[in-house]
């Protein structure tokens, strides 16, 4: 289990970042696969190559969506934050929203949740396609599409009265659900974001006494804990030292198995880690959009390489 | 050689010098009133202070049993009528008072807890008294309730501002509709809080003597129900001590000291309540 996957992607972009590393020691850092082999022993089982989708062959034309954006505007009171998105996401992949401060990327994944509405004076207009269903639609409920689309937000967001464990199962609670096992969901929980092993013996220990990376990992197990379709996970790893950084990294990459995901990061180099497709977000508009391969080694448009050279952002 | 730094502690001393004399300065009211209520009251405590009727004039000993229920159920009253509307008014203003009409409620309650509270036993004299014809606990009760609304209604208010808002979209985005988020999240983390504020204001209330004076009235005897003039510790004192009786004297003292004690349970009982809350399980 490394930050780098033995595959095409991660490869390529590794080179190429390679190239980079004389500026970014973070890359070379988070590289480092001895040091985080020597800290974090393997212990899941190493899922196998072959059941991949081959989505470094699939190009955005291709891509299955479980989400689409249609003509996306979203503003606060008067400003208009995105003008115009129109993106699908692909299905059990990886997106990842680049670009820099204030170009609309959390706001662009808080309206695939309806998270956007909650902060006062904000509106959306524009279609957003879950499975084909408008959750802007008049009917939709946006309570339910946040059961289906959960969020991780930027900086470990734990409850502080709840208990590790409680805090885990928050969502089914707070929902009123009635659970037969509530301890194996716990468990089930944790294990997929590789906590369990780290927090088994202190479950009833308040959330808040882990770390900021196990935090983060637990509020992403709160998120799993609701089954949810498509995850949702703004930057993530923000508020991470590069050891933490490196395991949410490798968590992103067991839960594209079985999650749709979008990841909003400022940082470039995860964009190229951990996604299949990145969309380059600048001034509220959708630049490109490509696998991620294209948009780090040869982008279309000339903002989107001065950006990931860091010629600006 | 001269310390180039001289100028700079001088200076640190000085004032620092100030600071622990101006905090000398106002303990000495505070430990003086602690000190003189302990020294005269103490000797009017006993069993009988707790349990006995008052005696009449020229009788010594004597209690203040029936002031001392009084008291609690008085609070107790205004506990019922004034936390419930108090708190979910501060939930109000905290979560949902964005508006003109939040504004006004917001101002209104900054003006009363401005009001003397005599002025607030006038409104219930002239509204329930008056009424009902006599003085009664459930008279007191409200008297006493209308002066703590305005104190649990900010009080909430603040502390659920305080709860940071990612906590409330950790819950939102959970799905969890937002009145559930708002009781479950956002009221419960900020539930210490809120009760300390409410056990002070409690304490607070629970020495008001003018809005007693004519609601509650008082009584030298037992009171049964809601609906009869009760005593209170508070209005005992008064009338106890401008007496010209000795005995009565010692009886206020150690009614002093009673409040006081229970004044002071209440504080320190909410502060010990916050500290074990914050300390993780």
């Amino acid at each position: 289990m490394n930050v780098e996957r033995p595959t095409n992607l991660t490869q390529k972009t590794a080179k190429k970042m390679d190239v980079d590393a004389e500026s970014s020691p973070a890359i070379r850092s988070a590289n480092d696969k001895a040091r985080l082999e020597a800290v974090e022993p393997a212990s899941a089982p190493q899922p196998e190559l072959n059941s991949k989708p081959r989505w470094d062959e699939v190009s955005v034309s291709e891509i299955t969506p479980k989400m689409r954006t249609e003509g996306l505007h979203a503003s606060f009171g008067a400003s208009e934050v995105l003008k115009g998105i129109s993106l699908p996401i692909a299905e059990k992949l990886v997106t990842a929203i680049i670009g820099p401060s204030g170009c609309g990327k959390s706001t662009f994944i808080r309206c695939l949740n309806r998270m956007h509405e909650v902060v006062p004076g904000a509106t959306a207009k524009g279609k957003v396609l879950l499975d084909k269903q408008d959750i802007y639609d008049r009917d939709v409920d946006p309570v339910r599409v946040r059961g289906r689309v959960g969020m991780v937000f930027q900086k470990p967001n734990p409850f502080p009265t709840m208990s590790i464990r409680d805090n885990v199962l928050a969502g089914l609670r707070l929902n009123g659900v009635k659970m037969a096992d509530p301890d194996g969901q716990v468990e089930r929980a944790l294990r997929q974001v590789a906590l369990w092993e780290e927090v088994k013996d202190r479950l009833a220990k308040a959330g808040t006494s882990l770390s900021g990376g196990q935090q983060q990992r637990m509020c992403i197990a709160r998120a799993l804990a609701l089954e949810p379709e498509v995850l949702l996970m703004d930057e993530p790893c923000s508020a991470l030292d590069p050891i933490a950084t490196a395991r949410v990294e490798e968590l992103i990459h067991e839960l594209r198995e079985s999650y749709t995901i979008v990841i909003v990061t400022h940082n470039m180099q995860q964009a190229a880690r951990v996604a299949n497709f990145t969309a380059f977000f600048y001034l509220g508009q959708l630049v490109e959009y490509n696998r991620t391969p294209v948009i780090f080694t040869r982008p279309n448009e000339q903002r989107t390489e001065d950006y990931i050279t860091g010629r600006f952002g | 050689m001269v310390d180039p730094y001289l100028r700079r502690k001088v200076t640190d001393r000085v004032v620092r010098g100030a600071c622990v004399l101006g905090t000398l300065i106002a303990l000495v009211p505070l430990f003086s009133v602690l000190y003189y209520v302990v020294v005269q009251g103490i000797g009017g405590i006993n069993l009988d202070f707790f349990t006995e009727l008052p005696k009449p004039v020229g009788e010594s000993g004597g209690g203040m049993g029936n002031a001392l229920v009084g008291t609690l159920k008085l609070v107790g009253l205004a506990g019922l009528f004034g936390i419930p509307p108090g708190v979910l008014a501060g939930v109000y203003l905290a979560e949902f008072g964005e508006g003109k009409f939040a504004k006004v409620v917001r101002f209104s309650a900054d003006v009363m807890s401005g009001v003397p509270s005599i002025t607030v036993g006038i409104f219930v004299y002239s509204l329930v008294v008056v009424t009902t014809k006599q003085f009664s606990a459930l008279a007191g009760g409200i008297a006493l309730a209308i002066l703590m609304l305005p104190m649990v209604t900010r009080t909430t208010e603040e502390l659920l501002k305080l709860v940071p808002e990612s906590l409330r979209e950790a819950a939102l985005g959970l799905g969890v509709p937002k009145w559930r988020a708002t009781l479950r999240v956002m009221l419960r983390t900020a539930a210490p809080g809120i009760a300390v504020g409410v056990m002070l204001s409690v304490a607070r209330v629970a020495g008001e003597t003018a809005p007693l004076l004519f609601t509650a009235f008082n009584n030298r005897f037992w009171s049964t129900g809601i609906n009869e003039p009760t005593a209170s510790l508070p209005v005992n004192i008064y009338t106890n001590a401008v007496s010209p009786y000795e005995d009565w004297h010692r009886q206020a003292w150690a009614a002093a000291l009673v409040l006081l004690i229970t004044v002071l349970i209440l504080n320190i009982s909410a502060r010990f309540l916050v500290r074990s809350r914050v300390r993780a399980r």
